[in-house]
């Protein structure tokens, strides 16, 4: 088992270096410095840019400002943003939580609704149910997410006036961060009615992040019960004389699950991704909306450290995910 | 009364083609610790006939009965849960494939004491306990120690002693064991058949013991039946069907035992397949292959008649008083 995780962590080691060189290219190809965009229209003398340029590094060759970058990462350095001058792993820490309150709602919106439609839609194959979650999902799946956040704004907040349109929370409350996740730390203070306000504040995120894994883990989850419902064992289960609830649920499902709790792993970077585009169309404090800021102020420190986590955070989770599919399934489990 | 009785059952299955009679028109009759052979090469109709006994046959299947009973309880009128107290308990199976046919996820203990928790309500002690006591019966070495064993981790013999286990725990009355040592190496053959024996005399149920292999049935069997392309061709009892076959498919099928070639150079073998969905001929379903066939048997389909001590489905029988005197 050490063996496994050593081997599988070296290999994040050229990965890493890989998305660090990505994004540094990529955010210099962006016309303008971090300068320039903060000076703006107004002008500046070139004395007083090379001086501010000379001040941050920038004047110094790619290659070198990449390894003095590097090095830094190394130490455990990210950096300090150019535009807060706040160190960029705290800012970064300061909003995560709210990034992964969204994208665990998300998940769980996706997998409860999910798991369900396509153990049934397997069951009932061919049905108009199963047409139903197939045509949904195929339509979810390629949503624009950006279009149907608007779309759902424009219905629910605005023409109906269920849900807000924007932020984490009522402007009424004011809740103290303590764990940074909002429905957790309104309850440790015990404030109900933000509570609610914060729950309220997620319906709509959630949604439109979870769509998309939505759609994936309805139908992983059909194909992967239509497979094993063909099995041998299945039969084996309904020769026992077990009703199809036990046939189903535990028989089927429990070897379901183990393709489909992998694929439910990997939506998370698909969800991290999503979430960046989520977070700016509901105003949503989180990493991602930081990210895209951080792009528009050409705050190349701010960026590179925040890819880079998130980049970590992904490959920590697929790391997890390899492992928890050695636990589900006793074939792997034994063989090692 | 028969334990198990079985008049004219028919499976269709609708398929692309049409819709395909796996089994036509079959009776079966097994009696209370009796021990029934059925026999046919693949193709002909015996899993499936389990399977309507089990209650099995998936939705794409039809099946269709005059009679079909268990112990006087009509089968064809029970509700789906009225069905599920009978199948696993009262008739029980054992399947061909023991690699597949155990769920890779649960523990051999888990898989043997489900059975006995649903159908009889055992937990705690008394369930482990009984779990051991049915793995020592089926021969299962370090009993204690296997409880946790995945199936991926035992062999294919030792897998289908998990399975004979699992059939046996509540006792049935009837055990259906369909090609139960097919797929296993020959050293073990021997051993899981007689495993099955002995517990069929121990324990005084009768035993539907399904092969294509007529050496198994000859060894164990009180009563053969004969099927092909799911019909009944012929069944008497073991010892008259092994001394004075009727059948002509019967006795190109005694024809292909080793024991009864000795002196042959070459096992005789039957020549073409059992015909399935597309190619059922006109006249006896037989007569493509059969060497003694004649133009009535190529436009007619015999009837199954009963002769002197069987029935066989045949209108120029082997072995025959008329045979004897024309
Ligand atoms: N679910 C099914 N759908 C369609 N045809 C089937 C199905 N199950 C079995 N059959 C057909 O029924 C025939 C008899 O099959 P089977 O009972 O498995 O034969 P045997 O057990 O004697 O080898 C075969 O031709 C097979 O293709
Ligand atoms: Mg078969």
């Amino acid at each position: 088992m050490l063996r496994f995780i050593l081997t599988r962590a070296s290999l994040l080691i050229p990965t890493f270096l890989g998305v660090t060189l990505l994004t540094f290219l990529l955010i210099r190809l962006v016309p303008g410095d971090p300068i320039e965009v903060r000076v703006g229209e107004r002008g500046i003398s070139p004395e007083r840019l090379a001086q501010f340029r000379h001040e941050l590094g920038l004047d110094q060759p790619l290659w070198k400002q990449f390894l003095d970058y590097i090095g830094g990462v190394l130490s455990g350095d990210l950096g300090t943003s150019l535009v807060t001058h706040n160190p960029v792993l705290q800012e970064f820490l300061t909003l995560f939580p709210a990034t992964i309150e969204l994208a665990f709602m998300a998940m769980l919106f996706a997998s409860v609704v999910g798991l369900p439609a396509g153990i049934v839609a397997a069951v009932k194959r061919g049905s108009w149910f199963d047409h139903g979650v197939m045509g949904l999902s195929l339509t979810g799946y390629s949503m624009p997410i950006f279009w149907w956040g608007l779309l759902l704004i424009l219905l629910f907040s605005v023409n109906l006036g269920w849900t807000p349109v924007s932020g984490r929370l009522d402007l009424l409350y004011y809740v103290e961060p303590v764990t940074g996740f909002m429905l957790i730390d309104t309850l440790l203070v015990g404030e109900y009615g933000a509570f609610w306000s914060a729950l309220e504040h997620l319906i709509l995120p959630t949604v439109v992040l979870g769509t998309i894994p939505l759609a994936v883990v309805a139908r992983m989850t059909r194909s992967a019960m239509l497979e094993v419902l063909g099995e041998d064992y299945i039969r084996t289960a309904r020769a026992k004389g077990l009703n199809s609830r036990r046939v189903v649920g535990l028989h089927a499902l429990r070897n379901a699950l183990i393709p489909v709790v992998t694929v439910i792993g990997l939506q998370v970077g698909t969800l991290l991704g999503g979430a960046i585009l989520t977070e700016t169309i509901f105003s949503w404090p989180g990493v991602g909306k930081w990210l895209i800021e951080s792009i528009n102020r050409r705050d190349y420190p701010a960026l590179q450290g925040g890819v880079l986590l998130i980049a970590s955070t992904v490959m920590a989770v697929n790391l997890l995910v390899d492992l928890l599919y050695g636990v589900l399934n006793p074939r792997i489990r034994h063989a090692r | 009364m028969p334990l198990l009785d079985i008049q004219n059952l028919s499976v269709a299955f609708s398929t692309r083609a049409g819709t395909f009679r796996a089994v036509d028109g079959i009776d079966l009759q097994v009696d209370e610790g009796e021990v029934v052979g059925i026999v046919g090469e693949s193709g002909s109709g015996k899993s499936v006939t389990s399977l309507a006994v089990m209650g099995l046959i998936p939705s794409a299947g039809t099946v269709i009965a005059d009679r079909m009973s268990f112990a006087g309880t009509d089968l064809r009128t029970l509700s789906r849960s009225q069905r599920r107290r009978i199948t696993g308990k009262d008739v029980a199976m054992v399947f061909q494939e023991p690699m597949t046919s155990l769920n890779p996820c649960f523990t051999v203990g888990f898989q043997i004491g489900e059975s006995l928790k649903v159908h009889e309500g055992l937990s705690g002690r008394a369930l482990r306990h009984r779990t051991i006591e049915l793995l020592e019966q089926v021969g299962i070495p370090a009993p204690e120690s296997r409880l946790s064993a995945f199936p991926h981790q035992l062999s294919g013999g030792m897998n289908q002693r998990v399975m004979i286990a699992i059939a046996i725990a509540c006792n049935p009355r009837l055990l259906i064991a369909d090609e139960p040592t097919t797929a296993l190496d020959v050293t073990i053959q021997k051993q899981i058949l007689d495993l099955l024996v002995g517990l069929q005399r121990d324990r005084g149920m009768a035993l539907i013991l399904i092969t294509h292999d007529m050496g198994v049935v000859a060894e164990t069997a009180h009563r053969v039946v004969v099927m092909y392309a799911g019909q009944v061709a012929e069944t008497r009892s073991a010892t008259e069907l092994f001394e004075r076959p009727r059948h002509p498919y019967t006795g190109a099928l005694l024809d292909a035992l080793p024991e009864r070639a000795l002196g042959r150079r070459r096992l005789p073998t039957i020549p073409g397949v059992v015909p399935g969905i597309a190619d059922r001929p006109q006249g006896c379903l037989f007569n493509p292959r059969c060497p003694r066939a004649q133009d009535r048997c190529r436009a007619e389909r015999p009837a199954l008649l009963a002769d002197d001590a069987g029935r066989a489905r045949c209108f120029y029988p082997l072995n025959s008083q008329s045979e004897v005197t024309a």
